[in-house]
């Protein structure tokens, strides 16, 4: 015996049978599915008597041949017989699959949502900032409701732990700036610019923007992945029903850490990018160190670091915000919680980028240019 | 039964069922964690086609045990047999032909979330047999599905839209969906009303009967243990201490079995079992 599953007609006196042998098991099926539907039909009787095994899925293929071409099912054991009565009564017509609409509709109804959803953004963000002054409000009438503990421990996964990445980072950019600004301004001999350049455009812009990506992608995402997560296992409604607001507990200390760390390390960041400057100037361009940094002190004007010191904190509020929020949004199963940490990340940078474009033109027309 | 299988070491052919007197043999298991022994010269078996309670305090490492056989926890010491081969010495790739054979059904469901109740139970049947037609495949699911107990129209929702009674069910589909001749339900009437309860117990036994299924139980419902289990097997001191049907456990007259049976949930559940009897 082979030990396939096998079948062929025969005829007997009353009309023809369709003989099933060998194992019909849901492991031997499948070479003779395709085989079995496009059979003919004009036979009165499957006959089971020479299956040696069978399970459901056996009986099942039996059971729709016998209906399909309206034959009676001979030669059952009893398993057999089992196994038939209780696929014959699960026969089901219904759709596995979970709807879909036709293209011509879908289209439509995907452009409507998105519209709606981004409407309803707009009025559940409104809605979140009303809720977290609210916590604010509250926490400011009950001081002792204020979770110290949580916001240490935030200050320290957001700031501290950040420390070595962003200065790494930073120290990288102040290297690359420096070098790249100098070749350009060798051509005008004004390579001693070099200076200008790295001292104001790391103070002004790129330590704090730089920090407000590398904290968007570090923390706002963790924000979003935690307190979704903690959705999901119901550990924020659990919270909610000891009467402990999500809002005091999860959000608020979250975006205080956030919004003071930011300020800490994106005067860091700065910092560490005009000592990579300082680095290439000695190497590269002939100044030494120290008179790179002393000059620092005399070509910046001390407004750009006011500059980046007020955009900071606006920056860090907005990837608290966009993490917080995201996170609480998630509802239903384990692919919204990555979905709305992407969208917290994407959603973070890009308003980051867009509000350090207004502040940009902002300061420039009050004369901080 | 005739034939000695227990020193048989050979592999079961593809299409062959299992003919042997215990599917399940666990000898001198032992797992721990860190410093904490859960197990310790553990021995249990399990015979064809009954369907053994296993109970046991909180903690004694009734899932463990549960996650030992079916080769999730790698035990510090011990062997386990299942089938006939052992799954604690087997490479990974061996243990194919042991894994279609069983179904398990864990606690909250485990339910792929992103994928309709339906395509759930096809998982299992398009991992072992892609030669499998789509339609043929659907048409399994289908009839799965209904055999388990749901409504047809559950099979096309997500998880996510069931009640948790619904879930467990769900999960059953999917243990039950390659057809297969063992099947491990941890805790499946934890957390439902006790007509779902009832209703999951009958589910089970009927299965039971006319798949021909061998079932390792995990439960805590003195209900369940009186209406359907052949065997109890009782977990305890890291070990099991006693395996046998309800009124043998009594005899051995061990505290915890006594305080288990004869608490007033014990009682009850007696009596209740007494009424549908009579």
């Amino acid at each position: 015996m082979t030990g396939g599953a096998e079948f062929h007609l025969e005829d007997s006196e009353g009309g023809s049978r369709l003989v099933l042998s060998g194992p019909y098991l849901v492991s031997t099926i499948g070479e003779i599915d395709h085989e079995l539907r496009e059979i003919e039909g004009g036979f009165a009787s499957v006959d089971l008597s020479q299956v040696s095994e069978i399970d459901t899925v056996g009986a099942w293929m039996a059971c729709t041949l016998a209906t399909r071409h309206d034959a009676e099912i001979v030669g059952a054991g009893e398993r057999a017989q089992r196994l038939l009565k209780a696929v014959e009564s699960a026969n089901s017509e219904a759709e596995i699959a979970a709807p879909r609409l036709p293209i011509h509709r879908r289209v439509p109804v995907e452009i409507g949502k998105k519209v709606f959803n981004a409407g309803y953004g707009i009025a559940s963000v409104i809605g979140f900032l009303g809720q977290i002054i609210m916590g604010f409000g509250s926490l400011i009438r009950h001081p002792g409701r204020f979770r110290v503990k949580a916001l240490v421990h935030q200050l320290e996964l957001v700031g501290v732990n950040a420390l070595p990445i962003i200065g790494l980072m930073s120290f990288l950019i102040g290297i690359v700036i420096a070098q790249q600004g100098a070749v350009q301004l060798q051509q005008f001999g004004a390579e001693t610019l070099t200076v200008n350049l790295v001292g104001r455009i790391t103070l002004r812009e790129l330590g704090v923007l730089m920090t407000a990506i590398m904290v968007a992608g570090r923390s706002g995402s963790a924000f979003a992945a935690q307190i979704g997560t903690m959705k999901l296992t119901e550990e924020v409604d659990a919270m909610r029903t000891i009467g402990i607001s999500p809002i005091e507990a999860l959000v608020i200390p979250r975006i205080l850490a956030s919004t003071f760390m930011m300020v800490v390390l994106g005067f860091y960041a700065s910092v560490v990018a005009i000592i990579g400057g300082a680095v290439v100037g000695d190497l590269m361009l002939g100044i030494p160190f120290w008179t790179f940094l002393a000059r620092i002190q005399e070509v910046v004007p001390v407004y750009d670091m006011w500059v980046g010191l007020i955009k900071a904190p606006v920056f860090g509020l907005i990837v608290a915000l966009a993490g917080c929020y995201h996170g609480m949004q998630v509802s239903g199963n384990s692919e919204e919680v990555g979905r709305r940490t992407t969208m917290a990340v994407v959603s973070a940078i890009f308003a980051v980028i867009v509000i350090d474009a207004f502040f940009a033109v902002f300061f420039t027309e009050i004369g901080w240019g | 039964m005739s034939e000695e299988t227990g020193s048989e070491k050979r592999a079961l052919g593809r299409h062959e069922r299992f003919r042997g007197d215990y599917p399940v043999v666990v000898e001198g298991l032992r797992n721990q964690f860190g410093e904490q022994v859960v197990h310790e010269d553990l021995d249990l078996k399990v015979r064809r086609r009954e369907i053994l309670g296993v109970v046991g305090g909180s903690g004694t490492g009734k899932s463990v045990l549960m996650r030992s056989i079916i080769g999730l926890q790698q035990p510090a010491q011990g062997n386990i047999e299942v089938f006939g081969r052992s799954i604690t010495e087997a490479e990974p790739d061996e243990n194919i032909g042991i894994r279609n054979r069983w179904g398990v059904l864990f606690q909250g469901g485990a339910l792929f979330s992103t994928l309709t109740v339906g395509e759930n139970v096809e998982v299992p049947l398009r991992q072992f047999y892609p030669e499998l037609s789509p339609e043929l495949r659907r048409e399994i699911a289908r009839y799965k599905v209904i055999l388990s107990g749901l409504p047809e129209e559950a099979a096309n929702k997500f998880p996510s839209e069931l009640s948790g009674g619904m879930r467990k069910r769900a999960g059953l589909a999917r243990a039950l969906s390659l057809d297969p001749e063992l099947l491990f339900l941890d805790e499946p009437t934890a957390g439902l009303d006790p007509i779902g309860a009832d209703k999951f117990d009958r589910l089970t036994k009927e299965l039971q009967d006319t798949l021909g299924l061998t079932v390792f139980l995990i439960t805590h419902d003195l209900d369940t243990l009186y209406a359907i289990c052949d065997r109890v097997a009782v977990l305890a001191e890291k070990r099991v201490i006693a395996v046998g049907t309800i009124p043998e456990l009594l005899e051995t007259q061990h505290p915890w079995i006594e305080e288990y049976f004869n608490g007033p949930r014990g009682r009850a559940a007696q009596g209740t079992q007494a009424r549908s009897d009579g």
